[in-house]
């Protein structure tokens, strides 16, 4: 189980030791009714279809999912061993659910799914990814994104 | 832009502070929840969208439930695949080296298996093939460093990929059995780390690497082939 307090050390203190960055404000963003909003899925699972490039170490880097992608084209290259990866391999929905985002929108839950998804790859300095997550704010507009869920793994 | 996240770390997640967080009490690696489960997956998936519903923030909710277990799993899970023969004592680096090769070809059968039956496979990250890959893992044996077969990464991020690759294919063998109750998570990493040759030779390799002069090799071998619960 992912409660901190559960996890065996010494991968408990690890994580617990893990800087996070704080904010001085907390901005807030609304929007149109849940089953108008168009979705999108960002992962920091170092997710990419398997002719991409492979995340290198501590990249902040993303890499483009599209929308079409098979489930057999997507593979990981997060650089961590430190989380399982059977589920992945037994299910790509339980770190990237994109059958679940697309039933959603079939039953008229939400309102679309994004033509492209999105994968950072976790173990970087949050200060590396900043300026990509500004680039990839204007591409998921451009896309008329206006839901994002975020997946960490 | 309206964001909404899944949170597998309750603390960090305090600590940042995002819009709208849903944390969910399941292992990391399985943010919604359990393979193969798309009622399960729904109902998380939904609480997640859900905030984007909230009048203001931060917001961070508490998925109410755990990840649900197999019916089978009381009776527990036990690996298709004898390796009792692989049990016997290695003592030098080239009998390991030919039982690691051994034993990757006697997983082939299960691996090709599980790809036919889930039509996917997360192995082939590195580039390389079940039939070269133990020979390259294995050559770093010893202290050696062997020739890189990519020109485009690095020789430490090419030995990380394949033994991520390594793991990717064990996994799949293993869990490829049909009919056979799922096995979980810790049922995997404790067959992988305490029952295969190949776990005694990442653990070689990890030991060569950290005690090398490469420093790239040194920080793959200290920190990402053995994860620290099976150091």
């Amino acid at each position: 189980m992912a409660r901190l307090e559960r996890l065996p050390e010494p991968l408990r203190s690890h994580v617990a030791g893990l800087e996070c960055p704080t904010f001085e404000t907390n901005p807030w963003v609304d929007g149109p009714p849940l089953r108008t909003r168009r979705v999108a899925l960002i992962s920091t699972a170092g997710l990419h279809r398997r002719d991409d490039r492979p995340f290198q170490f501590m990249s902040g880097e993303y890499r483009i999912i599209p929308g079409d992608t098979t489930t057999n084209d997507l593979v990981m290259s997060h650089i961590s061993s430190n989380f399982d990866r059977s589920g992945f391999q037994q299910d790509w929905n339980i770190v990237f659910p994109l059958d679940r985002l697309r039933e959603l929108a079939d039953r008229a839950v939400i309102g679309s799914v994004a033509e492209f998804h999105y994968s950072f790859m976790g173990a970087a300095d949050p200060r590396q990814m900043e300026a990509t997550a500004r680039d990839l704010a204007v591409v998921l507009k451009k896309d008329d994104v206006n839901a994002l869920v975020l997946v960490p793994v | 832009m309206a964001t909404t996240q899944i949170s597998l770390i309750r603390e960090h997640t305090a600590k940042i502070r995002p819009p709208r967080a849903l944390w969910v009490p399941f292992e990391l690696g399985r943010p919604l929840g359990r393979p193969n489960d798309a009622e399960f997956q729904t109902r998380v998936l939904m609480a997640a969208l859900k905030l984007l519903e909230a009048p203001s923030g931060p917001v961070l909710a508490d998925f109410p439930e755990d990840a649900p277990q197999s019916e089978d799993f009381a009776e527990g899970w036990a690996c298709p695949i004898n390796l009792s023969d692989e049990k016997r004592e290695l003592t030098d680096s080239e009998a390991l080296l030919m039982a690691f090769k051994s034993e990757i070809n006697r997983m082939r059968s299960w691996y090709d298996l599980g790809v036919t039956r889930h039509g996917r496979t997360t192995f082939g990250v590195s580039g390389l093939d079940p039939g070269t890959i133990g020979a390259f893992v294995g050559g770093f044996l010893e202290g050696k460093i062997p020739d890189n077969p990519r020109a485009d990464l690095s020789l430490a991020l090419v030995l990380k990929l394949a033994v991520d690759d390594i793991k990717a294919y064990y996994l799949e063998a293993a869990a490829a059995e049909p009919g056979k109750s799922e096995p979980t998570s810790v049922e995997l990493a404790d067959w992988f780390w305490k029952e295969t040759v190949a776990a005694r030779v990442l653990r070689a390799v990890k030991e060569a690497c950290q005690n090398g002069t490469d420093p790239m090799l040194k920080i793959t071998g200290q920190r990402l082939i053995v994860p620290m619960s099976y150091l």
